[in-house]
């Protein structure tokens, strides 16, 4: 019982903890793809008028003679029906995709972590009962059926649309956090934390929901992906975003109808899709490895 | 004795509801702590000890029976099996309890420093605005003997070895001075030269603060190197309870006798004798004495009533129909 157990200094094993994490991390090539991917999408939105040769071709530009043009050094993409940069439409609706599932992800989270942690944590008890069968009606109808009902009853619109997905995607967050609280409440570290006289509130927050985190992070960086992907596909139909947003699903269908020959107005925009949906994929799988995760 | 009380059992009765099964672990359990006493709980496992311990901090309620605890802060005794919330939550800093596992009675995710504060906190509100708060967390990891404190407060119990997180359990156990302390099983997890040095530890620390302790094991040759009292449970039931020994020099219990023989002797070839059979099936548990189908001195009586206690002397009680 020596101080040779102990770490030689903290920083100095704090920064060995994050080394450790990284060549874990960064050991699967997939994980660091992914991480690449996600960064450079993220990079590219940001920095969107700066980056696109042609910012103003964003909204509702019209340029007559520069219609239907296949893929060039002029224009990476080709353009579109009405003259547009492809290209730059693609990196502005990546802008739109993150901002979207940022804020779906914002609304869903925060009340379905709660409510996993009050129905975990009073396991068995009719507060259980009720949160979990409310859950499961929720969980039993389809995302995106739900999503179509909305909006061809509200109108088609994204925030409609997004509305519905949110309505539907909470449930998924508190089953995660349920099935966690409900093995760590009989932790003996909870048990103590009870002993010693701590409130219900300090054990939930304090005690169990930062045990929490690493799951709702990783769960989090696999459900960007699908978010982005329900609503292009609700774009697709005609009952996401409008014209002129640029938005991928939207950009995908119009090109579409072109097939095969006007091939880079649909093929661009889904190869943009592919890209951020894969990278957050490929993040959530190597941040759950990264974790040794396995409930998601 | 004539020291005063701080603990008294009467009766207490669990009883789990499992799907449609009721167990019965714990059936009538009394005991009774004197202030700096120590009490050795000790039985085969799955036989109730942790359970009976559990029912004193509440984390687990008695289906009846009394838990009379004498609160200092509060003057009174407290029912701790019905309180009342408000004086419950007062009397509840000063019964503590160290658990059996010393890695996992720590949340890995904050440090041992952040933990300690939260446990004082908790316990002692008053000394959320002392100054010394830190100094006196430094002074109690000294007095369990853990070197360079400072280091250990911003380590997360990973990163030390159980007999480390053990000495910090300990610590914060007795950080809050505590009347009553409940060990429940602290050195079954550690190896055997850990577990001598915690025993010593914990016995110089209640000893010099006149703690009560209440240490549950399963381990006989611990309670004879730490108890005043011995209570010998089976089952749910206290089958033989007195001076520790007295009841190892002269066991009397046939239960009692056969833990004795089940010990591994270091100098004698071959097993231990051991106690054929095993606990038996709590939701249907045995008629009269619950020891009776695997005890070799049964008799008839054994299954037709429960026995009571028989003084064999003073400080020595058996539960047995054989005396």
């Amino acid at each position: 019982m020596t101080a040779r157990y102990l770490p030689q200094t903290l920083r100095g094993f704090q920064t060995e903890r994050f080394k450790e994490g990284y060549s874990k991390f960064t050991r699967n090539p997939f994980s660091v793809i992914g991480l690449s991917l996600v960064l450079l999408v993220i990079f590219l939105a940001i920095f969107a008028p700066f980056v696109t040769p042609y910012p103003e071709h964003a909204g509702s530009y019209v340029n007559f003679k520069e219609i239907n043009k296949p893929p060039s050094w002029k224009h990476l993409f080709g353009t579109d029906l009405v003259g547009r940069d492809v290209f730059s439409r693609v990196i502005f609706a990546y802008r739109y995709s993150l901002l979207l599932a940022i804020t779906v992800l914002s609304l869903v989270v925060p009340p379905g972590v709660l409510l996993g942690l009050l129905a975990g944590y009073y396991h068995g008890t009719w507060i259980d009962y009720t949160i979990m069968r409310i859950t499961d009606i929720f969980l039993a109808v389809p995302p995106l059926i739900l999503a179509l009902a909305v909006t061809s009853v509200l109108g088609p619109s994204m925030l409609n649309a997004m509305m519905a997905v949110c309505l539907m995607w909470w449930p998924w967050y508190v089953r995660l956090v349920y099935g966690l609280v409900s093995s760590l409440r009989n932790e003996y570290y909870v048990h103590a934390t009870a002993v010693i006289g701590a409130s219900n509130f300090h054990i939930l927050w304090r005690e169990i929901l930062p045990n929490c985190v690493s799951s709702i992070f990783t769960k989090m960086s696999l459900d960007v992906g699908w978010v982005i992907m329900l609503a292009a596909a609700l774009s697709f139909v005609g009952l996401g975003a409008q014209a002129p947003t640029p938005d991928l699903g939207t950009m995908i269908s119009d090109g579409a109808t072109f097939l095969p020959d006007l091939w880079w107005m649909s093929m661009f925009p889904s190869i943009g899709v592919l890209i951020i949906v894969l990278g957050f994929n490929l993040l959530g799988d190597g941040l759950r490895d990264l974790f040794a995760l396995e409930e998601i | 004795m004539g020291r005063e009380v701080v603990l008294r059992i009467e009766d207490l009765h669990v009883v789990f509801n499992v799907l449609k099964a009721k167990l019965k672990v714990v059936d009538g359990v009394s005991l009774t702590a004197h202030s700096g006493e120590r009490l050795g709980l000790v039985g085969e496992s799955s036989c109730g000890k942790t359970t009976c311990g559990r029912c004193i901090v509440r984390l687990v309620q008695p289906t009846s029976g009394q838990i009379l605890f004498a609160s200092k802060r509060l003057g009174e005794n407290i029912d701790v099996a019905n309180p009342e919330g408000r004086k419950w939550y007062e009397a509840k800093r000063e019964i503590q309890m160290i658990f059996q596992n010393p890695g996992a009675s720590l949340n890995p995710v904050f440090t041992i420093g952040t933990q300690f504060m939260t446990a004082l906190r908790y316990a002692r509100p008053e000394a959320i605005n002392d100054r010394g708060i830190r100094r006196r967390v430094v002074e109690a990891l000294k007095e369990v003997q853990l070197p360079d404190p400072e280091r250990i407060l911003k380590s997360y119990p990973f990163q030390l070895s159980g007999g480390m997180n053990q000495r910090v359990s300990i610590a914060m156990a007795l950080a809050v001075e505590p009347e009553l302390l409940i060990a429940d099983e602290p050195t079954t997890a550690l190896d055997v030269t850990v577990q001598n040095q915690i025993l010593e530890l914990l016995y110089a620390l209640v000893k010099r603060k006149r703690t009560s302790v209440l240490y549950i094991t399963h381990n006989l040759g611990v309670i004879r190197e730490i108890a005043d009292t011995v209570y010998v449970m089976y089952a749910g039931t206290i089958v033989e309870h007195g001076n520790p020994r007295e009841i190892f020099s002269n066991p009397l219990h046939p239960y009692t006798q056969g833990l004795m023989e089940a010990i591994p002797k270091l100098a004698a070839g071959g097993f231990s004798k051991g106690i054929p059979g095993s606990i038996p099936n709590y939701s249907e548990p045995p008629s009269g004495c619950r020891f009776h189908p695997r005890c070799s001195k049964q008799m008839q009586i054994c299954v037709e009533e429960r026995p009571s206690f028989v003084e064999v002397s003073e400080d020595h009680k058996v539960a047995c129909f054989l005396l």
